[in-house]
């Protein structure tokens, strides 16, 4: 039996690496959402969204209890592997954003971009639903938002055997933010998205490090503690790359100056 | 069959993104460890050390196209 502590920072750690992917990914289909719903018909963009949740619902009630089959350590492995993959892809594009290789995730940008594509687009009605575009609009962005979300969701909670606490952080996530953003009426460019990312994809990288060794048979010395050193470890390793990236761009910027200026 | 295609290029993706080559080197890695440590030696530190390497390679190659 886990002593209590380890119960308590295992259960912080899963509401708090859920909530905060679930945060970043919410306000990203916001903003797609609020273009699709402005630009174009908000019933339409309504159904979008409905059909998008139910079809996320499915997969969700589907996968979950095929995870919650699976032995423990097989369970770890797969899904260990999995978690730092993804970890892995998200650290990866924070890493190039934080260090200018790659652009940063700007809200009000995609939202202007979303909202003159969805005013240019033609209407076109189907069936019950009366704008095909922004139906077509919202469930894509509600769906590939909310499938990352998921998995996140799922694989922490089967983890932790604590999927119903994964389901609480991830819907609070989405409350707070579907509140805040449909209460100014507009993208929430405020929220600090490009350093939630970089610390979602921190934490996805040590658990999925620490899981997928397990489920591959090894045993971490101090057991759960070791998530409390894995996870400061990789955000300063992170964080050691992006200086190294930013004076290697610097360099690359100093030099292409001075040739520019030798030119003339 | 085109739409068999775009399933899986979305599947493909969504799990393995931008670079397959961590991917990869992620199941090489748990590979190795499930081996290490049917051997009884310690190998929770090789997933850590796979991790060292990926990610700096993975950013590398990034960095060099630029």
């Amino acid at each position: 039996m886990w002593p209590v502590w380890e119960v308590e920072v295992s259960s912080g750690a899963l509401f708090l690496a859920v909530f905060l992917a679930c945060s970043v990914e919410a306000v990203e289909a916001l903003t797609i959402v609020l273009a699709a719903g402005t630009a174009r018909d908000w019933r339409s963009t309504g159904q979008g969204v409905v059909s998008a949740v139910v079809v996320l619902a499915v997969i969700v009630a589907a996968l979950g209890p095929a995870l919650s089959v699976l032995p423990l350590g097989a369970m770890r492995l797969v899904v260990g592997g999995l978690l730092l993959i993804f970890g892995l892809q998200w650290l990866r594009k924070a890493v190039l954003r934080a260090s200018g290789l790659k652009a940063l995730h700007d809200e009000t940008e995609i939202f202007a971009t979303e909202l003159a594509a969805a005013k240019a687009a033609p209407g076109q009605g189907r069936g019950a639903v009366r704008d095909w575009y922004a139906f077509t609009l919202s469930f894509k962005g509600v769906f590939l938002e909310g499938l990352e979300v998921a998995f996140i969701a799922l694989t922490f909670g089967s983890n932790q055997h604590n999927v119903a606490l994964a389901a609480v952080a991830g819907l609070t996530a989405v409350a707070v933010v579907t509140i805040a953003g449909f209460a100014i009426r507009a993208p929430l460019a405020r929220v600090p998205e490009n350093t939630l990312k970089f610390v979602v994809g921190v934490m996805l990288t040590a658990f999925g490090v620490y899981w997928g060794s397990e489920g591959a048979g090894a045993v971490w010395p101090g057991s759960d503690a070791a998530l409390l050193a894995l996870v400061p470890l990789i955000a300063l390793f992170a964080l050691g790359l992006v200086a190294v990236l930013r004076r290697m761009t610097a360099g690359r910027s100093t030099a292409t100056a001075q040739v520019g200026t030798e030119g003339f | 069959m085109a739409w068999l295609r775009k399933f899986f290029a979305f599947w493909y993706d969504f799990v393995v993104g931008d670079d397959w080559r961590a991917a990869v080197a992620v199941v090489a890695a748990l590979a190795i460890t499930y081996g290490v440590s049917r051997t009884g030696a310690p190998s929770w530190w090789i997933l850590p050390v796979a991790v060292i390497l990926v990610l700096p390679l993975t950013l590398w190659r990034v960095a060099r196209r630029q």
